[in-house]
């Protein structure tokens, strides 16, 4: 067991220097960007002498790596600085809507893992059934439409044609978690849509390819059941992938939902992301990115330790 | 009642066309191929011929789409008739002409870049698990690194560095599915490396080129040959989505992604037309997955 | 009802509603054209009275066009959405009206001396800041003062180039000098930049959100939603609602959808694609409004081939402007003649419309000694959504004329600042901007920073001087209509359409017989003005 505590110590650091250099690239290539931030404020407003004064009242005339290491030693002390734009402190803009983005992603997930694992167990079990046919053929369509088009497909039936749910996603603090899960089912589900397909292809094909092994033909031999051997003996060895595809996910769901996002008005990190993207307001671009990757760097980790614990040859590497 | 019955209708159309498909292939091939055709089942062969009407028309758009690309036609949103067999788009440019254009360049898109991204990832990823040592860990933190940023922002900021292009649009998306595609080849390598005819393999000697292609990729053909039939169609999603930001494929050139964008608030108003270029996806996605299924059936040597 | 009566009846109801007519003689007029007594009775009571505005409810509005970044301080505002909400909760000093004329907000009245250098603007004694303080003076001279001087980064500043200086005389009147007379002072002081707001030491609180306007900022989530309460003893007619909740809601599709399912009342800009299908909805009603807002396209007069008056003309003539208005705009532009005053502001005159012509725009570029041009133009879908389509279309129907246009797709970063006034052919759109000698001092001025087509016209520049500190309406009109004619004719921009304002509401939301030209929504006004039925 000691040896999974030092791999995850390890990792974290190695996490720290995947952060620094994601810091450094983000930077750089803001900086490689044709016009800045008050040209991206102030648009056709932009003259020399109004960009002048923007860039002088927050420092912008300075260069780069001076910007650069002034950022990043305000970070290491846990202040990401102020908004280029809106002067606002960016921990204050970011941490509520962080907040909202993980609740959305944790509701698609505790749906859309268990369901595409179940479907994807199945469809290896029943492989080239009508079953197996019927749920590819659903799952491959569902994500042959771009994600904002099924939002709308979800909205067009079950808030404009019927209204089940509301089609704006509009939450606010004093709502109660019912009334949440409520307001968030047709964005949760699209992405579930969007998520489930990849999944549950993955669970399917690491158990197939196991389906050849000798071990599991041993157990086949010995009268062991076509579902005990898939549950007992095939998945457990085809965790590994599954877990990483899982993890991917996950990351994908924190991460990729801008245009759900936009379709919901869902007030997450996503759209925060890209008005700053196109705004070119650097400190705000900075911490979500760094937010995001975090996010990833530590799922990945759970992911490599959960394939090590299913696998004890990674255990001991020779 | 009638819903049941085109849906029926149309997978016995389909099943009579795969199976005809099928039989004509007997046909035309010989040999070993002959045989993996004549074994194959319907859901394969389906995938098959619409994978080749698919690649016909991208390779002969421009004999079979009655109209130009760009070229405006008629008037906005003209209704379907002989002139126009889909109608018009907002511009009133021929539907049906810039659906056929559409698979040329969104398909074409697609091949490039999933292609190139396989090529760079497996390799990396295989020499990554071979090796071990620094090697792995340069990779892998490069790798992760990479694919710590959101792809739809590293998308966003390397588009509006580089420009639009349709070129930059393939080096771009490449590069930021290169690094998925390594994980999982690593991942699955790894499991792969550990085993004892690796080891032996390696004590007779041979070369790591000699391990990859003989040793290891024929045992970790399965999860890449999955993972290629789905990272082939997100291709256009991620066109689509950038597309929705207002990078993507540039007008007037046709994309089923864009098209989808371009068309998207007519659906809630009941209206089909988004829904064709959409459909035009989803079949190739399907059909790409159900030859991807028939392979790994194959390549996995089942015979249950 | 046919035409001609429903005509009749709206008259009436007008008449009513400005209390000119009680209920007996609306009765009396119904019965004189026909209609029966009861029927009579009953349209009294379901049009005028849903006419007559009353106090109450909840106005949640869908508003396009802002993210997270915008900020309260006027020195930058830009987004539909900053406009939309600082017409909520602050006021100007003077206002453009719902039928397009100046009419007074903080200012109660204003006076120019003889030769319009010097403006007195008497302030409203009865307003106040929503945090109860008087507004006076000394606030309205800071917020002016906040867009002026070395270190302003304000859009708003070269505007106030002429300001020379401001004045308090007591508390409740300001005195503008200027270096030179502007007539259109009062004008100006609609512009969204100069908004009222508290003076503090050395210049104003915008960061507060506290304004003298109709509404309250009571929650304010930056790119997501604002709400605000009704700023009881607000010193103008109005603000009927109780509150007010604008969501922002930047996907067309979504904000549609929100308005048809009922989660807003009204929603600043509807999806052109879909327009035909929406005003099938029996729920919604929409608001088409003609607007100063223009698409120009700039070429330089001083660099070939545009130098040339007849490749300018070949060009103007290449231009089919119906079917850019059909295809790009789903007929939701108004034809324009390469003026950039538009019908509903003050001066214009009606001109000769330019037809799109190619055989004439064959005889123009022969004229200048071709028989073929090849010209670059630069566009890019963030200044307009359509522009590179709007772009495209013009490189067909030019192709006819012989002339070769070369579509340029410019990245939207950096696009003001790398392209517009940069290279000599490129696609731009404006706001709305309340008078000529506003627009024309901005783009056309042959000194003017922002002199798109690099015009220099001397009968022109000569006129402008002149109008523009002229108080008499008749010369200045005069002068005004030869201005036009001389940009039609010679300058160096093509104006294809001005673009409308597409706003949608739900039926219970009742406004007055027009609206605002100047932006969305009755001139980003409709929380004051509107009401529910």
């Amino acid at each position: 067991m000691n040896d999974v505590l030092k791999i995850i110590i390890k990792r974290l650091g190695l996490g720290l220097v995947t952060l620094l250099a994601v810091s450094v690239i983000i930077f750089g290539a803001i900086e490689l960007r044709p016009g800045g931030v008050a040209e991206a404020v102030l648009g056709q407003g932009a003259t020399a002498e109004t960009v002048a004064a923007y860039e002088k009242e927050l420092g912008l005339d300075r260069p780069a790596p001076v910007r650069y290491f002034e950022w990043l030693g305000g970070a290491l002390t846990g202040d990401f600085g102020k908004s280029m734009t809106n002067g606002r402190q960016v921990s204050e803009l970011i941490a509520p809507r962080f907040a909202n983005t993980l609740f959305l992603a944790l509701y698609a997930a505790a749906v859309a893992v268990p369901l595409a694992l179940i479907l994807g167990v199945m469809a290896a079990l029943y492989r080239n059934s009508i079953f197996d046919r019927v749920v590819n053929i659903m799952t491959l369509t569902s994500i042959s439409s771009p994600e904002f088009f099924v939002g709308y497909i979800l909205i067009l039936f079950l808030a404009v044609k019927n209204s089940y749910f509301p089609s704006l996603s509009n939450v606010n603090d004093d709502m109660d978690i019912m009334d949440r899960l409520y307001r968030l089912f047709l964005p949760a589900m699209t992405m579930v849509l969007v998520v489930t397909a990849h999944m549950m292809r993955m669970t399917r094909a690491s158990i197939i390819s196991l389906l050849a092994s000798p071990y599991i033909e041993m157990a086949r031999l010995k009268g062991v059941p076509q579902s005990r051997v898939i549950t007992r003996h095939a998945l457990p060895n085809a965790l590994a992938p599954i877990i990483n595809v899982i993890a991917l996910n996950l990351a994908y769901l924190v991460t990729g939902v801008v245009l759900v996002e936009v379709v919901f008005v869902y007030p997450g990190i996503g759209q925060l992301l890209v008005d700053s993207v196109t705004k070119q307001d650097y400190p705000v671009i900075l911490a979500c990115t760094l937010t995001f990757a975090t996010v990833y760097i530590l799922l990945n980790l759970a992911a490599d330790v959960g394939a090590i614990l299913s696998n004890p040859r990674l255990r001991h590497p020779k | 009642m009638t819903t049941i019955l085109t849906i029926v209708g149309l997978l016995a159309g389909s099943a009579a066309v795969a199976y005809a498909f099928r039989l004509f292939l007997t046909l035309v091939l010989s040999g070993e191929t002959k045989k993996a055709i004549q074994t194959a089942p319907l859901t394969a062969t389906f995938g098959l011929f619409v994978i080749l009407i698919y690649i016909i028309a991208a390779v002969f758009a421009p004999w079979i789409a009655p109209y130009g690309e760009s070229e405006i036609v008629g008037a906005s949103y003209a209704p379907a008739d002989s002139a126009m067999w889909l109608g018009g788009d907002q511009l009133g440019r021929d539907l049906f002409s810039r659906i056929i254009y559409g698979a040329r360049n969104t398909v074409g898109l697609s091949i490039a870049t999933t292609t190139l991204a396989f090529i760079a990832g497996t390799t990396l990823g295989l020499l990554a698990a071979i090796k071990g040592g620094w090697v792995d860990q340069v990779l892998g933190r490069l790798a992760d690194t990479i694919m710590a940023i959101p792809s739809l922002i590293l998308a966003l900021l390397l588009l509006s560095i580089y420009g639009t292009n349709t070129l930059t649009l393939i080096l771009v998306i490449g590069f930021i599915y290169t690094p998925l595609i390594f994980r999982l080849s690593r991942s699955v390598a790894g499991n792969i490396v550990v085993m004892d005819y690796i080891e032996a393999a390696k004590l007779r000697g041979e070369s790591s080129w000699y391990l990859i292609r003989k040793e290891i990729l024929p045992n970790a053909m399965a999860p890449l040959i999955a993972e290629f039939g789905l990272r082939f169609c997100f291709v256009f999603l991620l066109v689509a989505g950038l597309s929705f930001l207002g990078l993507g494929i540039q007008p007037p050139t046709a994309d089923w992604g864009s098209m989808v964008r371009e068309n998207a608030t007519l659906i809630s108003f009941g209206e089909f037309t988004p829904l064709i270029p959409a459909a035009a996806i989803a079949l190739l996605t399907v059909s790409v997955n159900f030859v991807v299924d028939w392979m790994l059936y194959r390549s996995s040597g089942l015979k249950v | 009802m046919d035409n001609t009566e429903k005509q009749l009846f709206e008259e009436i109801i007008r008449d009513s509603q400005k209390n000119k007519t009680g209920r007996r003689e609306f009765l009396q007029h119904s019965l004189a054209v026909g209609m029966g007594l009861a029927a009579g009775s009953a349209l009294w009571s379901s049009e005028v009275a849903a006419e007559t505005p009353k106090k109450g409810g909840t106005f949640r509005v869908g508003v396009h066009d802002a993210n997270t970044s915008d900020t309260l301080d006027p020195a930058t505002f830009s987004s539909v959405g900053q406009i939309q909400i600082v017409h909520t909760h602050r006021s100007f000093l003077t206002e453009i009206t719902a039928d397009n004329k100046l009419g007074p907000d903080l200012a109660d009245s204003w006076e120019p001396n003889a030769d319009a250098t010097i403006w007195t603007f008497k302030l409203n004694e009865k307003a106040t800041f929503q945090s109860g303080k008087k507004c006076t003076a000394k606030d309205v001279i800071a917020s002016i003062n906040h867009h002026r001087g070395e270190d302003s980064k304000s859009a708003a500043k070269a505007l106030l180039e002429t300001v020379k200086d401001l004045k308090a005389d007591g508390d409740y009147t300001v005195i503008f000098e200027l270096s030179q007379g502007v007539a259109d002072l009062p004008w100006l002081m609609t512009d969204y930049h100069l908004a009222i707001c508290p003076a503090k030491d050395d210049g104003i609180d915008w960061e507060s959100g506290d304004g003298t306007g109709p509404y309250k900022m009571v929650r304010h989530d930056v790119g997501v939603s604002t709400s605000f309460e009704r700023h009881e003893g607000w010193h103008r007619e109005g603000a009927y609602f109780d509150k007010v909740e604008f969501t922002i809601i930047n996907d067309p599709n979504a904000r549609q959808t929100a308005l048809m399912t009922g989660d807003v009342d009204s929603i600043t800009s509807t999806d052109l694609k879909t327009l035909a299908l929406l005003k099938r909805n029996k729920d919604i009603l929409i608001d088409n409004t003609p607007s100063g807002s223009a698409i120009t396209l700039p070429m330089f007069c001083d660099t070939a081939p545009f130098d040339n008056l007849d490749v300018r003309l070949a060009l103007k003539y290449a231009i089919n402007r119906e079917e850019i208005i059909e295809k790009i705009m789903f007929g939701t532009g108004t034809v324009a003649n390469d003026v950039h005053i538009s019908p509903n502001m003050p001066y214009y005159k009606e001109l000769e419309q330019r037809p799109y012509d190619p055989e004439k725009a064959k005889f123009h570029l022969k004229k200048a000694g071709m028989d073929k041009l090849s010209v670059d133009l630069s566009a890019t879908d963030s200044v307009y959504p359509g522009a590179v389509d709007m772009v495209s279309l013009f490189s067909e129907s030019a192709k006819p004329a012989g002339i070769d246009i070369n579509v340029v797709r410019e990245p939207s970063d950096g696009y003001w600042s790398n392209v517009w006034l940069k290279k000599p052919f490129c696609f731009v759109k404006w706001g709305a901007r309340p008078t000529p000698d506003n627009i024309f001092s901005l783009t056309y001025a042959a000194d003017a920073a922002w002199n798109e087509s690099r015009w220099k016209n001397g009968r022109f520049n000569e006129l402008l001087v002149m109008a523009r500190s002229e108080l008499n309406d008749e010369k200045r009109a005069e002068m005004y209509g030869e201005m036009q004619l001389l940009a039609k004719d010679d300058g160096g921009t093509i104006l294809p359409a001005f673009v409308n304002f597409v706003c949608a509401r739900r039926k219970n939301v009742m406004h007055g017989p027009s609206v605002s030209a100047s932006w969305e929504n009755d001139g980003a006004r409709a929380a004051h003005r509107w009401w529910f039925a």
